[in-house]
Protein backbone atom coordinates (compact mmCIF):
# COMPACT_ATOMS: atom_id res chain seq x y z
CA UNK A 1 0.00 0.00 0.00
CA UNK A 2 2.78 2.01 0.76
CA UNK A 3 4.77 1.37 -2.42
CA UNK A 4 4.67 4.61 -5.02
CA UNK A 5 3.07 3.67 -8.61
CA UNK A 6 3.88 6.21 -11.06
CA UNK A 7 2.00 4.48 -13.64
CA UNK A 8 0.49 7.26 -15.58
CA UNK A 9 -2.51 5.46 -16.75
CA UNK A 10 -3.87 5.11 -13.68
CA UNK A 11 -5.92 7.84 -13.50
CA UNK A 12 -9.82 8.78 -14.40
CA UNK A 13 -9.82 11.35 -16.85
CA UNK A 14 -12.17 14.27 -17.67
CA UNK A 15 -12.69 17.34 -19.60
CA UNK A 16 -15.12 19.98 -18.08
CA UNK A 17 -17.16 22.51 -20.33
CA UNK A 18 -18.93 25.35 -18.71
CA UNK A 19 -20.38 28.02 -20.09
CA UNK A 20 -21.65 31.95 -18.54
CA UNK A 21 -23.41 34.62 -19.67
CA UNK A 22 -21.81 37.34 -17.08
CA UNK A 23 -24.21 40.52 -16.63
CA UNK A 24 -22.35 43.61 -17.72
CA UNK A 25 -24.41 46.08 -15.13
CA UNK A 26 -25.11 49.52 -15.31
CA UNK A 27 -21.98 50.53 -14.92
CA UNK A 28 -19.22 48.30 -17.20
CA UNK A 29 -22.34 48.19 -19.85
CA UNK A 30 -22.20 51.97 -20.13
CA UNK A 31 -18.19 52.02 -20.40
CA UNK A 32 -18.77 48.79 -23.65
CA UNK A 33 -21.27 51.36 -25.11
CA UNK A 34 -18.46 54.40 -24.98
CA UNK A 35 -15.90 51.78 -26.64
CA UNK A 36 -18.15 51.58 -29.48
CA UNK A 37 -18.57 55.33 -29.90
CA UNK A 38 -14.34 56.09 -30.06
CA UNK A 39 -14.72 56.85 -26.37
CA UNK A 40 -13.02 55.79 -22.72
CA UNK A 41 -15.86 56.37 -19.78
CA UNK A 42 -14.60 57.18 -16.00
CA UNK A 43 -16.25 57.63 -12.94
CA UNK A 44 -15.60 60.42 -10.95
CA UNK A 45 -16.61 60.86 -7.46
CA UNK A 46 -16.68 64.70 -6.77
CA UNK A 47 -16.19 64.42 -2.73
CA UNK A 48 -12.89 62.63 -3.28
CA UNK A 49 -12.11 64.03 -6.55
CA UNK A 50 -10.87 61.01 -7.90
CA UNK A 51 -11.37 59.97 -11.10
CA UNK A 52 -11.91 55.72 -11.48
CA UNK A 53 -10.53 53.75 -14.60
CA UNK A 54 -12.27 51.33 -14.77
CA UNK A 55 -15.33 52.73 -13.72
CA UNK A 56 -17.01 52.14 -10.26
CA UNK A 57 -20.61 53.30 -9.20
CA UNK A 58 -18.73 54.02 -6.03
CA UNK A 59 -15.73 55.52 -4.80
CA UNK A 60 -14.24 53.38 -2.48
CA UNK A 61 -12.05 56.21 -0.73
CA UNK A 62 -15.22 57.77 0.86
CA UNK A 63 -17.93 55.57 0.29
CA UNK A 64 -19.96 58.15 -1.96
CA UNK A 65 -21.60 57.10 -5.29
CA UNK A 66 -19.45 58.42 -7.92
CA UNK A 67 -21.50 60.84 -9.25
CA UNK A 68 -20.05 61.74 -12.72
CA UNK A 69 -19.68 60.27 -16.08
CA UNK A 70 -15.72 61.98 -17.49
CA UNK A 71 -13.69 60.99 -20.94
CA UNK A 72 -10.55 60.09 -19.99
CA UNK A 73 -8.07 61.61 -22.06
CA UNK A 74 -6.71 59.70 -25.08
CA UNK A 75 -3.33 59.76 -23.98
CA UNK A 76 -1.32 58.43 -21.12
CA UNK A 77 1.67 57.33 -19.08
CA UNK A 78 2.49 53.74 -18.88
CA UNK A 79 2.98 52.69 -15.21
CA UNK A 80 4.09 49.33 -15.40
CA UNK A 81 4.69 46.90 -18.40
CA UNK A 82 5.34 43.59 -19.35
CA UNK A 83 5.87 41.36 -22.59
CA UNK A 84 4.65 37.92 -22.29
CA UNK A 85 6.70 35.55 -24.07
CA UNK A 86 4.97 32.06 -23.05
CA UNK A 87 1.02 32.29 -23.70
CA UNK A 88 -1.87 30.44 -22.94
CA UNK A 89 -5.07 29.41 -25.26
CA UNK A 90 -7.43 31.47 -25.74
CA UNK A 91 -5.56 34.77 -25.70
CA UNK A 92 -3.80 36.35 -28.20
CA UNK A 93 -0.60 34.11 -30.02
CA UNK A 94 2.35 35.31 -27.84
CA UNK A 95 4.70 37.34 -27.64
CA UNK A 96 2.21 40.14 -26.52
CA UNK A 97 3.10 43.07 -24.85
CA UNK A 98 0.54 44.61 -22.45
CA UNK A 99 1.19 47.57 -19.84
CA UNK A 100 -1.28 49.26 -17.25
CA UNK A 101 -1.35 52.99 -18.33
CA UNK A 102 -2.83 55.54 -16.30
CA UNK A 103 -4.98 57.62 -19.35
CA UNK A 104 -4.74 61.77 -19.05
CA UNK A 105 -7.38 62.82 -16.19
CA UNK A 106 -7.86 59.97 -14.30
CA UNK A 107 -6.55 58.21 -11.26
CA UNK A 108 -6.10 54.73 -11.65
CA UNK A 109 -4.00 52.66 -14.14
CA UNK A 110 -5.91 50.45 -16.76
CA UNK A 111 -4.39 47.41 -18.65
CA UNK A 112 -4.31 46.53 -22.50
CA UNK A 113 -2.30 44.99 -25.15
CA UNK A 114 0.42 47.70 -26.20
CA UNK A 115 0.47 47.39 -30.64
CA UNK A 116 2.88 48.82 -33.11
CA UNK A 117 6.26 47.33 -31.34
CA UNK A 118 8.87 45.16 -32.41
CA UNK A 119 9.11 42.03 -30.37
CA UNK A 120 11.79 40.66 -32.19
CA UNK A 121 14.48 42.62 -29.92
CA UNK A 122 12.39 42.37 -26.67
CA UNK A 123 14.78 44.27 -23.88
CA UNK A 124 14.64 47.27 -26.72
CA UNK A 125 10.91 46.82 -26.79
CA UNK A 126 10.68 47.17 -22.99
CA UNK A 127 12.24 50.18 -23.07
CA UNK A 128 10.09 51.76 -25.72
CA UNK A 129 7.82 50.58 -23.02
CA UNK A 130 9.36 51.26 -19.80
CA UNK A 131 7.44 52.81 -16.89
CA UNK A 132 7.11 56.95 -17.46
CA UNK A 133 6.56 56.53 -21.54
CA UNK A 134 3.79 57.60 -23.10
CA UNK A 135 1.85 56.11 -25.41
CA UNK A 136 -2.05 56.41 -26.80
CA UNK A 137 -5.15 54.93 -27.16
CA UNK A 138 -5.75 53.22 -30.70
CA UNK A 139 -9.48 51.68 -31.47
CA UNK A 140 -10.46 49.12 -33.37
CA UNK A 141 -12.00 49.74 -36.75
CA UNK A 142 -14.83 47.46 -35.85
CA UNK A 143 -15.90 47.50 -32.37
CA UNK A 144 -18.38 45.43 -30.58
CA UNK A 145 -18.43 46.73 -27.02
CA UNK A 146 -15.59 44.96 -25.63
CA UNK A 147 -11.97 45.77 -23.73
CA UNK A 148 -10.02 44.72 -26.99
CA UNK A 149 -11.60 47.45 -28.77
CA UNK A 150 -8.80 49.30 -28.06
CA UNK A 151 -5.01 49.09 -27.37
CA UNK A 152 -2.18 51.27 -26.82
CA UNK A 153 0.61 52.71 -29.12
CA UNK A 154 3.43 54.21 -28.22
CA UNK A 155 3.63 58.04 -28.75
CA UNK A 156 6.96 58.66 -29.74
CA UNK A 157 8.59 56.53 -32.36
CA UNK A 158 11.45 54.16 -31.46
CA UNK B 1 -8.20 37.74 28.92
CA UNK B 2 -6.59 36.15 25.86
CA UNK B 3 -5.14 32.59 25.80
CA UNK B 4 -1.08 32.27 24.83
CA UNK B 5 -0.85 29.94 22.11
CA UNK B 6 1.35 27.37 21.14
CA UNK B 7 2.09 25.42 18.09
CA UNK B 8 2.14 21.64 19.51
CA UNK B 9 2.73 19.13 16.39
CA UNK B 10 3.54 20.18 12.97
CA UNK B 11 4.01 17.71 9.93
CA UNK B 12 4.42 17.88 5.99
CA UNK B 13 4.90 15.24 3.12
CA UNK B 14 7.41 15.68 0.36
CA UNK B 15 6.62 17.92 -2.79
CA UNK B 16 6.76 17.12 -5.96
CA UNK B 17 4.39 17.60 -9.22
CA UNK B 18 2.00 14.76 -8.99
CA UNK B 19 1.27 11.66 -6.11
CA UNK B 20 0.00 9.42 -7.89
CA UNK B 21 -0.25 6.85 -4.98
CA UNK B 22 -3.07 8.48 -2.99
CA UNK B 23 -6.54 10.90 -3.91
CA UNK B 24 -6.46 14.44 -2.52
CA UNK B 25 -8.47 13.29 0.54
CA UNK B 26 -5.88 10.81 1.21
CA UNK B 27 -3.33 13.40 0.81
CA UNK B 28 -4.41 15.79 3.71
CA UNK B 29 -5.20 12.54 5.87
CA UNK B 30 -1.54 12.04 5.40
CA UNK B 31 -1.03 15.24 6.95
CA UNK B 32 -3.79 15.12 9.65
CA UNK B 33 -2.03 11.74 11.00
CA UNK B 34 1.16 12.95 10.87
CA UNK B 35 0.74 15.84 12.65
CA UNK B 36 -1.46 14.54 15.58
CA UNK B 37 1.35 11.52 15.58
CA UNK B 38 4.21 14.26 16.17
CA UNK B 39 2.31 16.13 18.84
CA UNK B 40 1.35 12.55 20.73
CA UNK B 41 -2.37 13.14 20.26
CA UNK B 42 -5.52 11.70 19.13
CA UNK B 43 -8.31 13.03 17.27
CA UNK B 44 -10.53 13.58 20.47
CA UNK B 45 -7.62 16.09 21.78
CA UNK B 46 -8.11 18.05 18.61
CA UNK B 47 -11.43 20.35 19.88
CA UNK B 48 -11.88 22.31 15.90
CA UNK B 49 -10.34 22.13 12.40
CA UNK B 50 -9.68 24.51 9.92
CA UNK B 51 -9.05 23.23 6.47
CA UNK B 52 -6.46 25.05 3.72
CA UNK B 53 -8.14 25.14 0.83
CA UNK B 54 -7.16 27.53 -1.93
CA UNK B 55 -8.85 27.41 -5.83
CA UNK B 56 -10.15 23.67 -6.15
CA UNK B 57 -10.33 24.09 -9.97
CA UNK B 58 -6.65 22.91 -9.58
CA UNK B 59 -7.89 19.50 -8.06
CA UNK B 60 -11.05 19.56 -10.06
CA UNK B 61 -13.50 18.65 -7.35
CA UNK B 62 -15.50 22.17 -6.17
CA UNK B 63 -15.05 22.55 -2.53
CA UNK B 64 -12.91 19.33 -1.57
CA UNK B 65 -13.12 20.05 1.84
CA UNK B 66 -16.99 18.15 2.01
CA UNK B 67 -14.64 14.70 0.74
CA UNK B 68 -11.96 15.07 2.90
CA UNK B 69 -13.65 16.14 6.01
CA UNK B 70 -13.62 12.47 7.46
CA UNK B 71 -10.55 11.74 6.33
CA UNK B 72 -9.09 14.19 8.36
CA UNK B 73 -11.26 13.31 11.39
CA UNK B 74 -13.44 16.29 11.13
CA UNK B 75 -16.55 14.60 11.31
CA UNK B 76 -18.67 15.59 14.59
CA UNK B 77 -16.45 18.46 15.42
CA UNK B 78 -16.30 22.21 14.17
CA UNK B 79 -14.71 22.38 10.48
CA UNK B 80 -14.21 25.75 8.78
CA UNK B 81 -12.59 26.26 5.27
CA UNK B 82 -9.92 29.08 4.83
CA UNK B 83 -9.65 30.28 0.95
CA UNK B 84 -7.50 33.77 0.43
CA UNK B 85 -5.68 32.37 -2.58
CA UNK B 86 -1.97 32.39 -2.08
CA UNK B 87 -2.32 33.54 1.08
CA UNK B 88 -4.59 30.56 2.02
CA UNK B 89 -2.67 28.78 4.73
CA UNK B 90 -1.22 31.90 6.55
CA UNK B 91 -4.40 32.72 6.81
CA UNK B 92 -5.73 29.08 8.03
CA UNK B 93 -3.15 29.39 10.59
CA UNK B 94 -4.27 33.08 12.07
CA UNK B 95 -7.71 31.57 11.81
CA UNK B 96 -6.73 28.70 14.36
CA UNK B 97 -5.27 31.41 16.46
CA UNK B 98 -7.73 33.72 17.20
CA UNK B 99 -10.22 30.40 17.78
CA UNK B 100 -7.46 29.20 20.38
CA UNK B 101 -6.70 32.85 21.24
CA UNK B 102 -10.21 33.73 21.91
CA UNK B 103 -10.64 30.79 24.34
CA UNK B 104 -13.11 29.04 22.44
CA UNK B 105 -11.34 26.00 21.82
CA UNK B 106 -8.25 24.31 23.71
CA UNK B 107 -6.55 22.92 20.39
CA UNK B 108 -6.91 23.46 16.73
CA UNK B 109 -5.76 21.28 13.62
CA UNK B 110 -4.76 23.40 10.46
CA UNK B 111 -4.98 20.59 7.62
CA UNK B 112 -4.51 20.82 3.89
CA UNK B 113 -3.26 19.70 0.91
CA UNK B 114 -2.61 20.63 -2.43
CA UNK B 115 -2.71 18.56 -5.98
CA UNK B 116 -2.07 21.53 -8.91
CA UNK B 117 -1.11 19.30 -11.97
CA UNK B 118 -4.43 17.28 -11.27
CA UNK B 119 -4.65 19.52 -14.14
CA UNK B 120 -2.66 20.74 -17.36
CA UNK B 121 -4.76 23.87 -17.70
CA UNK B 122 -3.49 25.68 -14.13
CA UNK B 123 -2.59 28.94 -16.29
CA UNK B 124 -6.67 29.16 -17.23
CA UNK B 125 -7.45 28.68 -13.91
CA UNK B 126 -5.10 31.25 -12.32
CA UNK B 127 -6.48 33.77 -15.46
CA UNK B 128 -9.94 32.95 -14.12
CA UNK B 129 -9.17 35.02 -11.31
CA UNK B 130 -9.58 38.39 -13.31
CA UNK B 131 -12.37 39.92 -13.91
CA UNK B 132 -14.41 39.19 -17.22
CA UNK B 133 -14.85 42.47 -18.17
CA UNK B 134 -11.73 44.51 -18.54
CA UNK B 135 -8.83 42.54 -17.74
CA UNK B 136 -9.78 38.52 -18.55
CA UNK B 137 -9.17 39.39 -21.97
CA UNK B 138 -5.32 39.70 -21.67
CA UNK B 139 -3.19 36.92 -20.67
CA UNK B 140 -3.06 38.07 -17.25
CA UNK B 141 -2.26 35.17 -14.51
CA UNK B 142 -0.16 35.08 -11.74
CA UNK B 143 3.16 35.16 -13.43
CA UNK B 144 2.20 37.90 -15.86
CA UNK B 145 0.72 40.06 -13.46
CA UNK B 146 4.52 39.64 -10.99
CA UNK B 147 6.08 40.42 -13.88
CA UNK B 148 4.20 43.92 -14.22
CA UNK B 149 5.41 44.38 -10.39
CA UNK B 150 9.16 43.08 -11.14
CA UNK B 151 9.07 45.17 -14.42
CA UNK B 152 8.09 48.58 -12.19
CA UNK B 153 10.24 47.24 -9.12
CA UNK B 154 14.16 46.99 -11.31
CA UNK B 155 12.98 49.77 -13.03
CA UNK B 156 12.20 52.16 -9.77
CA UNK B 157 14.98 50.63 -7.96
CA UNK B 158 17.91 49.81 -10.61
CA UNK B 159 18.37 46.73 -10.07
CA UNK B 160 18.94 43.79 -12.77
CA UNK B 161 17.68 40.78 -13.93
CA UNK B 162 20.95 38.89 -12.43
CA UNK B 163 19.90 40.56 -8.97
CA UNK B 164 16.93 38.48 -9.16
CA UNK B 165 18.64 34.90 -10.11
CA UNK B 166 20.94 35.64 -7.09
CA UNK B 167 17.88 35.03 -4.85
CA UNK B 168 17.32 31.84 -7.07
CA UNK B 169 20.74 30.59 -6.53
CA UNK B 170 20.75 30.82 -2.81
CA UNK B 171 16.70 29.50 -2.32
CA UNK B 172 17.71 26.25 -4.37
CA UNK B 173 20.76 25.70 -2.54
CA UNK B 174 19.06 26.28 0.67
CA UNK B 175 16.60 23.43 -0.70
CA UNK B 176 19.21 20.80 -1.07
CA UNK B 177 19.07 20.49 3.02
CA UNK B 178 15.13 20.52 2.86
CA UNK B 179 14.33 16.78 1.94
CA UNK B 180 10.54 17.79 1.47
CA UNK B 181 11.35 20.75 -1.20
CA UNK B 182 10.25 20.16 -5.04
CA UNK B 183 13.26 21.98 -7.03
CA UNK B 184 16.64 22.40 -5.53
CA UNK B 185 20.53 21.88 -6.58
CA UNK B 186 23.51 24.14 -7.28
CA UNK B 187 22.28 26.48 -10.32
CA UNK B 188 24.55 29.01 -11.07
CA UNK B 189 23.29 32.87 -12.22
CA UNK B 190 24.41 31.81 -15.51
CA UNK B 191 21.51 29.34 -15.74
CA UNK B 192 18.92 31.34 -14.39
CA UNK B 193 19.48 33.87 -16.50
CA UNK B 194 19.88 31.05 -19.30
CA UNK B 195 16.39 29.69 -18.62
CA UNK B 196 13.52 30.19 -20.99
CA UNK B 197 11.48 33.85 -20.62
CA UNK B 198 8.03 33.57 -19.71
CA UNK B 199 7.26 36.85 -18.79
CA UNK B 200 9.81 39.73 -19.08
CA UNK B 201 11.68 39.58 -16.78
CA UNK B 202 10.32 36.85 -15.21
CA UNK B 203 12.72 33.53 -16.82
CA UNK B 204 11.19 29.95 -16.03
CA UNK B 205 13.93 30.27 -13.15
CA UNK B 206 12.50 32.99 -11.30
CA UNK B 207 9.29 31.54 -11.06
CA UNK B 208 8.32 28.59 -8.58
CA UNK B 209 6.90 24.98 -9.53
CA UNK B 210 3.73 23.68 -9.10
CA UNK B 211 3.87 21.43 -6.26
CA UNK B 212 1.27 19.04 -4.98
CA UNK B 213 1.29 17.56 -1.19
CA UNK B 214 -0.03 18.23 2.24
CA UNK B 215 1.04 19.62 5.64
CA UNK B 216 -0.96 20.37 9.10
CA UNK B 217 -0.37 22.14 12.35
CA UNK B 218 -1.97 21.68 15.77
CA UNK B 219 -2.18 25.00 17.61
CA UNK B 220 -3.44 24.41 21.20
CA UNK B 221 -3.57 26.77 24.62
CA UNK B 222 -0.85 26.63 27.43
CA UNK B 223 -2.85 24.07 29.27
CA UNK B 224 -2.21 21.85 26.07
CA UNK B 225 1.15 22.71 25.76
CA UNK B 226 2.14 21.47 29.14
CA UNK B 227 -0.08 18.21 28.60
CA UNK B 228 1.59 17.64 24.54
CA UNK B 229 4.69 19.66 23.94
CA UNK B 230 8.28 19.53 25.94
CA UNK B 231 9.11 22.60 23.45
CA UNK B 232 6.42 24.52 21.99
CA UNK B 233 6.87 27.32 19.69
CA UNK B 234 4.55 30.47 20.96
CA UNK B 235 2.79 32.15 18.44
CA UNK B 236 3.63 35.66 19.80
CA UNK B 237 2.40 38.47 17.13
CA UNK B 238 -0.28 37.81 13.68
CA UNK B 239 -1.21 40.25 11.09
CA UNK B 240 -3.24 40.35 8.32
CA UNK B 241 -4.55 42.94 5.73
CA UNK B 242 -6.05 43.36 2.40
CA UNK B 243 -6.33 45.68 -0.40
CA UNK B 244 -8.58 46.74 -3.48
CA UNK B 245 -8.59 43.92 -6.11
CA UNK B 246 -8.10 46.80 -8.45
CA UNK B 247 -3.73 46.32 -9.44
CA UNK B 248 -4.51 49.59 -11.61
CA UNK B 249 -5.77 51.67 -8.46
CA UNK B 250 -2.60 50.25 -6.71
CA UNK B 251 0.06 51.72 -9.19
CA UNK B 252 -1.24 55.76 -9.03
CA UNK B 253 -0.13 58.36 -6.65
CA UNK B 254 -3.52 58.44 -5.01
CA UNK B 255 -3.17 55.06 -4.33
CA UNK B 256 -4.16 53.85 -0.68
CA UNK B 257 -1.55 50.89 -1.09
CA UNK B 258 0.84 50.83 -3.27
CA UNK B 259 1.73 47.47 -5.32
CA UNK B 260 5.10 48.05 -6.60
CA UNK B 261 6.53 48.25 -2.65
CA UNK B 262 3.75 46.56 -1.72
CA UNK B 263 2.34 48.34 1.43
CA UNK B 264 0.51 46.21 3.10
CA UNK B 265 3.28 44.42 3.62
CA UNK B 266 4.76 46.98 5.85
CA UNK B 267 1.18 47.30 7.09
CA UNK B 268 1.48 43.81 8.52
CA UNK B 269 4.67 43.90 9.58
CA UNK B 270 4.33 46.27 11.77
CA UNK B 271 1.49 45.27 13.77
CA UNK B 272 2.84 41.96 13.88
CA UNK B 273 6.42 42.67 15.16
CA UNK B 274 4.90 45.24 17.43
CA UNK B 275 2.86 42.02 18.83
CA UNK B 276 5.93 40.44 19.40
CA UNK B 277 7.94 42.61 21.21
CA UNK B 278 10.23 42.76 18.10
CA UNK B 279 11.45 46.16 17.75
CA UNK B 280 14.76 45.58 15.76
CA UNK B 281 13.90 42.29 13.20
CA UNK B 282 17.83 41.91 12.14
CA UNK B 283 18.85 41.24 15.35
CA UNK B 284 16.40 39.83 17.43
CA UNK B 285 14.89 37.64 14.40
CA UNK B 286 17.00 34.71 13.25
CA UNK B 287 14.51 33.12 10.77
CA UNK B 288 12.34 33.74 7.80
CA UNK B 289 10.01 31.60 6.24
CA UNK B 290 8.49 34.14 3.43
CA UNK B 291 5.93 33.78 0.75
CA UNK B 292 8.24 33.90 -2.19
CA UNK B 293 6.62 32.16 -5.26
CA UNK B 294 8.87 34.40 -7.44
CA UNK B 295 12.87 35.84 -6.97
CA UNK B 296 11.13 39.95 -6.94
CA UNK B 297 9.03 39.17 -3.63
CA UNK B 298 11.83 38.36 -1.18
CA UNK B 299 13.58 41.20 -1.44
CA UNK B 300 10.32 43.31 -1.23
CA UNK B 301 9.45 41.90 1.72
CA UNK B 302 12.93 42.15 3.67
CA UNK B 303 12.14 45.74 3.05
CA UNK B 304 8.63 46.14 3.95
CA UNK B 305 9.40 44.09 7.34
CA UNK B 306 12.30 46.27 8.60
CA UNK B 307 15.24 43.96 8.09
CA UNK B 308 16.59 46.55 5.66
CA UNK B 309 15.67 49.89 3.40
CA UNK B 310 13.87 49.90 0.39
CA UNK B 311 15.48 49.55 -2.34
CA UNK B 312 18.57 47.74 -1.32
CA UNK B 313 17.75 44.63 -0.33
CA UNK B 314 19.37 42.94 -3.64
CA UNK B 315 22.27 45.00 -2.95
CA UNK B 316 22.59 43.09 0.42
CA UNK B 317 21.95 39.44 -1.46
CA UNK B 318 25.14 40.54 -3.38
CA UNK B 319 26.77 40.62 0.05
CA UNK B 320 25.65 37.61 1.16
CA UNK B 321 23.27 39.27 3.99
CA UNK B 322 20.36 36.97 3.49
CA UNK B 323 22.74 33.27 4.01
CA UNK B 324 22.25 30.51 5.99
CA UNK B 325 25.70 30.75 7.39
CA UNK B 326 27.66 33.51 7.60
CA UNK B 327 24.44 36.08 7.14
CA UNK B 328 22.53 38.64 8.98
CA UNK B 329 19.41 36.48 9.13
CA UNK B 330 19.13 33.09 7.54
CA UNK B 331 16.12 34.00 4.96
CA UNK B 332 14.13 30.71 4.10
CA UNK B 333 16.28 27.99 5.17
CA UNK B 334 13.57 25.61 3.42
CA UNK B 335 14.68 26.88 0.00
CA UNK B 336 11.11 28.61 -0.01
CA UNK B 337 8.36 28.79 -2.12
CA UNK B 338 10.68 29.56 -5.05
CA UNK B 339 11.19 26.06 -4.83
CA UNK B 340 8.07 24.68 -3.61
CA UNK B 341 4.60 26.03 -4.54
CA UNK B 342 1.38 23.63 -3.37
CA UNK B 343 -0.64 27.12 -3.39
CA UNK B 344 -3.44 25.89 -0.72
CA UNK B 345 -1.07 24.91 1.82
CA UNK B 346 2.07 26.76 0.91
CA UNK B 347 1.81 29.34 3.42
CA UNK B 348 0.88 26.47 6.05
CA UNK B 349 4.07 24.59 5.20
CA UNK B 350 6.06 28.30 5.50
CA UNK B 351 4.34 28.70 9.29
CA UNK B 352 5.49 25.15 9.98
CA UNK B 353 9.02 25.77 9.06
CA UNK B 354 9.71 28.40 10.65
CA UNK B 355 7.43 26.91 13.64
CA UNK B 356 9.97 23.82 13.63
CA UNK B 357 12.86 26.18 13.59
CA UNK B 358 11.75 27.28 17.57
CA UNK B 359 10.77 23.57 17.93
CA UNK B 360 14.21 22.35 17.03
CA UNK B 361 12.73 20.38 14.93
CA UNK B 362 13.75 21.38 11.35
CA UNK B 363 16.88 18.39 11.42
CA UNK B 364 19.51 19.10 8.52
CA UNK B 365 17.66 22.88 8.02
CA UNK B 366 17.83 23.82 11.83
CA UNK B 367 19.51 27.26 12.08
CA UNK B 368 21.56 27.50 15.89
CA UNK B 369 19.68 29.34 18.48
CA UNK B 370 16.37 30.56 16.65
CA UNK B 371 14.49 32.63 19.56
CA UNK B 372 11.91 34.45 17.03
CA UNK B 373 11.37 33.36 13.66
CA UNK B 374 8.81 34.95 10.61
CA UNK B 375 6.41 33.46 8.50
CA UNK B 376 4.19 35.15 5.74
CA UNK B 377 1.92 34.62 3.18
CA UNK B 378 1.00 36.58 -0.32
CA UNK B 379 -2.45 35.72 -2.22
CA UNK B 380 -4.69 37.52 -4.70
CA UNK B 381 -2.14 39.39 -6.52
CA UNK B 382 -0.27 40.82 -3.13
CA UNK B 383 -4.16 41.76 -2.59
CA UNK B 384 -3.97 39.73 0.62
CA UNK B 385 -0.80 39.67 3.10
CA UNK B 386 0.18 38.06 6.44
CA UNK B 387 2.60 37.60 9.11
CA UNK B 388 3.16 35.42 12.02
CA UNK B 389 6.01 35.57 14.31
CA UNK B 390 7.02 32.38 16.38
CA UNK B 391 8.77 32.79 18.97
CA UNK B 392 10.62 30.13 21.63
CA UNK B 393 8.63 31.88 24.84
CA UNK B 394 5.48 33.55 24.93
CA UNK B 395 6.58 37.52 24.51
CA UNK B 396 4.23 40.75 24.36
CA UNK B 397 1.11 38.85 25.36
Amino acid sequence: MNKPNNDQNRVIAEEVTLRYDYALGEVAGRFMDGLKEGKILATRCSKSALTYLPPRAFCERTFEKCDSWVEAGLEGVIETSTIVVRGFEGKRKPPVAIAYVRLDGTDSAIANYVDGLDLTDQNAAMKRIAPGKRVRVQFAEEREGRITDFSFVCVYPA
Amino acid sequence: MTETVAVLGTFQTPFRTRHLDHTFAEQAQLAAVGAMNDAGMTPDDVDAIIFSLAPSHFMGVADADRWSLDYVFGAGKPVMRVHTGGATGGSAVQAGYNLIRSGLYRSVMIVGAERIAETPDAQKVLNLIFDQFYERDMPLSTNTTVALWATAYLHRHGFTQEDMARVVVRARRNALKNPNAHLKGDVTIEEVMASPMISYPLKLFDICPRSSGSAAMILGNMDMAKSFSTRPAFINGAASRTTTYWLGDRMTPSTDSEYFDCKIMEQVGQFALRNARITDPLNQIQVTEFYDPYSIMTPIQLEQLGFCAPGTAYRLEREGYWNVEGGAVAVNPSGGTLCTNPIAVTGLVRAIDAANQIMRKAGTMQVPGVKNAVSSSVGGIAQFYNCTVFGDEPRGH
